[in-house]
């Protein structure tokens, strides 16, 4: 999330033109198609429900992009085309650069096995298998034997923070769990890819915005490409790098939160986001999150670097004793001062932003836009409270929204 | 009245003999072969049951009866009285050879029952092309089975165990049917999104789901084939239908009584063991 414009982005998944027609004359909505008709004028002269028109975009290697609309809006149907659980009419998708339509059998299937996981909003656990074992199916499906395909699942079943219920059958859990179980299943098999289909939408509203946190936790250290499917505003502006609002089979726009919010590109993504105002009651004590990972000052640059690895990030910052905020390192400058044996003294960059914790919101998004650096919320005895990066406001701000929609 | 110079009689009843005979002469081999091989069943099943003591075999029931019903000793004790009853009357041999008879007959219904409905539940067009078949096959009375039943296979067990074996299919290739179909599309697509093949997906999705549903349809066939079997005594199938056929003709009230009552037990413990059996599972 730091310094997004230092990573460069790799695209993993890209779409061009797809069309995805269903009914038993799909030739001739392609024609209709073709000559400009609108969806709903195809389906009342060929009976055919034109479900994706022409969808094109690109996602990036370690990004989650999600796909926003109203329920029938296609996006459902969008994401199963990635794992050819739909099969396109026309157009084409390649993952990594493969052209995935030309795949037979055997090639999907192991472009299903090794590359994509899948998550459900219903959670679509096997009823009459252990946790362990749903976890392990992915890894069953590829034949591991099974010593090592449950160890592998115990891992995920760590990752997502389920230990101790191995030995536990689906329906003795409650929504949430069953979803981290779908999640570990999806993990467990070391997809780089994961498609979720309205994955947290069955769940009641504390619970999906634990699992919310959780999902960017999770993905700041495992870096999987994931591509949401929400009809939810306040998820997606909560976890999408990018968004891709959809309407009527239609990508409207695509783009990153602020740009969904502050430049609309049509009236009808202005009106899904015109309630969003809460700026001004919202402080900065309602939008930062956990100052973690932290950085003693009396650590080397061989230390930051590895926390800085270890979370994914470009630039961590430094503490005290009693997490009294010293400064900021950053990436960069750490891989210099271990080469050169610098102590971390000499690379603190001391100068960086701070805000007291009852800043309030409208005060701290034109400081986040101009911040190279995330800010720190710092109260009146120095002490670190909290670190605010620019999809935590944006997150807040779409959770007072919750209901809004 | 139909006069009968202008619409003769289509000769359905002659076809019929027709063709029986024509399948008679070219393939008793077949037939012969079937019917060896159905009598092995049965009467191993026979002798492996009388072979153990009653009393023994009592107990082991009803222990059966206590595990699959999660420690219901309620059911077990009931099971285990029925079954002291049954053998104080001395029906016990006559009994076992019912046993033997529903135990085989729904052991080769089962082994065909099963894979048809799979692949009706795979096949929209065997759905198709069987459902009318089903529907013949339960509406037509039972007696009619026996009927092709004894001139194929003459009297005795296995032309029983074949009348059996048609009318206690059905409900087991429907129920079988029926639970792959109704398995949630969700599980479905994970199996699919995870890369399975249509084998894995069989049997590490479809048929574990389905079980409690094929379950059902197991039960039902067993129910079936236990009434079948007494009805089959009608051509010389041994066991507790004769000793009711017996009761018939003789106007023996009293014999009649005791074989059904102990027909009845049977099917009550029967009944509890494969309901139970799903629900217990691991």
């Amino acid at each position: 999330m730091e310094n997004p414009e230092v990573v460069e982005k790799t695209v993993k998944v890209r779409m061009e033109n797809l069309v995805k027609v269903f009914g038993q004359k799909p030739q001739k909505a392609l024609e209709l198609l073709d000559k400009g008709l609108k969806k709903q004028e195809i389906f009342e002269k060929t009976g055919q429900n034109v479900a994706l028109n022409n969808v094109s975009f690109e996602v990036y290697e370690g990004e989650i992009f999600v796909l926003m609309g109203l329920s029938g809006c296609g996006k459902s149907t969008l994401l199963r085309c990635i794992n050819r659980l739909i099969e396109p009419t026309r157009g084409k998708i390649s993952i990594d650069g493969e052209d995935i339509l030309k795949m037979d059998q055997e090639q999907l299937r192991e472009l299903r096995r090794k590359k994509l996981g899948m998550i459900f909003q219903s959670f679509a656990l096997l009823p009459h298998r252990s946790i362990l074992d749903n976890v392990a199916f992915g890894l069953e499906i590829q034949g591991m034997p099974v010593e090592e395909r449950h160890e592998k699942a115990r891992e995920a079943i760590k990752l997502v923070g389920l230990e101790g219920y191995e030995e536990s059958k689906p329906p003795q859990l409650s929504g949430g769990m069953q979803q981290r179980v779908g999640l570990a299943r999806a993990l467990a098999s070391d997809a780089d890819i994961l498609l979720m289909d309205e994955a947290f939408s069955a769940l009641d509203p504390l619970i999906r915005r634990d699992m919310q946190d959780e999902l960017l936790d999770l993905q700041e250290r495992v870096s999987k490409t994931i591509i949401f499917v929400s009809h939810d505003l306040d998820e997606a502006l909560k976890l999408g790098d990018r968004i891709a609002l959809m309407k009527d089979g239609e990508i409207v726009q695509v783009g990153t939160a602020e740009e969904i919010l502050t430049k609309p590109s049509t009236s009808y993504v202005e009106k899904f986001v015109e309630d969003v105002d809460m700026a001004k009651v919202l402080t900065a004590r309602d939008v930062m999150k956990r100052p973690e990972p932290l950085l003693s000052l009396d650590s080397g640059p061989t230390n930051a670097l590895r926390l800085m690895k270890e979370y994914g990030i470009s630039s961590v910052f430094v503490v005290a004793k009693h997490r009294q905020f010293r400064g900021l390192v950053t990436v960069d400058d750490a891989i210099e001062a271990k080469s050169e044996n610098k102590p971390l003294q000499d690379i603190l960059i001391t100068g960086v932003t701070t805000i007291p914790p009852d800043t309030p919101i409208s005060e701290i998004i034109p400081m986040m836009a101009e911040a190279k650096y995330p800010v720190a919320v710092v109260d009146d005895t120095g002490k670190m409270k909290g670190i605010i990066v620019r999809g935590s406001v944006l997150a807040a701000l779409a959770r007072m929204e919750v209901d809004a929609l | 009245m139909i006069p009968t110079s202008i619409f003769p009689k289509i000769p359905i009843g002659d076809s019929v003999e027709g063709l029986v005979d024509w399948t008679d002469d070219f393939f008793g081999w077949l037939l012969d072969a079937i019917s060896t091989l159905l009598d092995f069943l049965v009467s191993g099943f026979q002798d492996i049951l009388l072979a153990i003591p009653p009393l023994l075999l009592i107990i082991a029931l009803s222990a059966i009866v206590w595990l699959v019903t999660k420690r219901d000793w309620k059911i077990a004790v009931l099971t285990g009285l029925g079954l002291l009853l049954v053998w104080n009357m001395r029906l016990w041999p006559a009994a076992m050879e019912t046993l033997a008879l529903v135990i085989s007959s729904a052991i080769v219904t089962l082994i065909v029952a099963i894979p048809v409905g799979i692949l009706a539940a795979r096949h929209d067009l065997i759905d198709t092309l069987i459902r009318p078949v089903l529907d013949f096959m339960q509406t037509m009375p039972s007696f009619v089975y026996l009927i092709p039943a004894v001139i194929f296979f003459g009297l005795g067990n296995v032309p029983g165990m074949i009348a059996t074996v048609i009318f206690a299919m059905p409900p087991a290739i429907r129920l079988t049917n029926l639970g792959i179909r109704h398995i949630p599309k969700e599980l479905i697509e994970v199996s699919d999104a995870f890369g399975a093949t249509t084998n894995q997906k069989l049997f590490k999705v479809q048929l574990p789901v389905a079980l409690p549903t094929i379950m059902a349809g197991v039960n039902q066939c067993i129910m079936l084939a236990l009434s079948m079997t007494v009805i089959a005594s009608m051509i010389g199938a041994g066991g507790l239908g004769l000793n009711v056929l017996k009761g018939i003709q003789r106007v023996d009230i009293g014999g009649g009584f005791e074989a059904g009552l102990a027909i009845v037990i049977v099917a009550i413990v029967l009944d509890r063991i494969t309901q139970n059996l799903v629900k217990s599972g691991p």
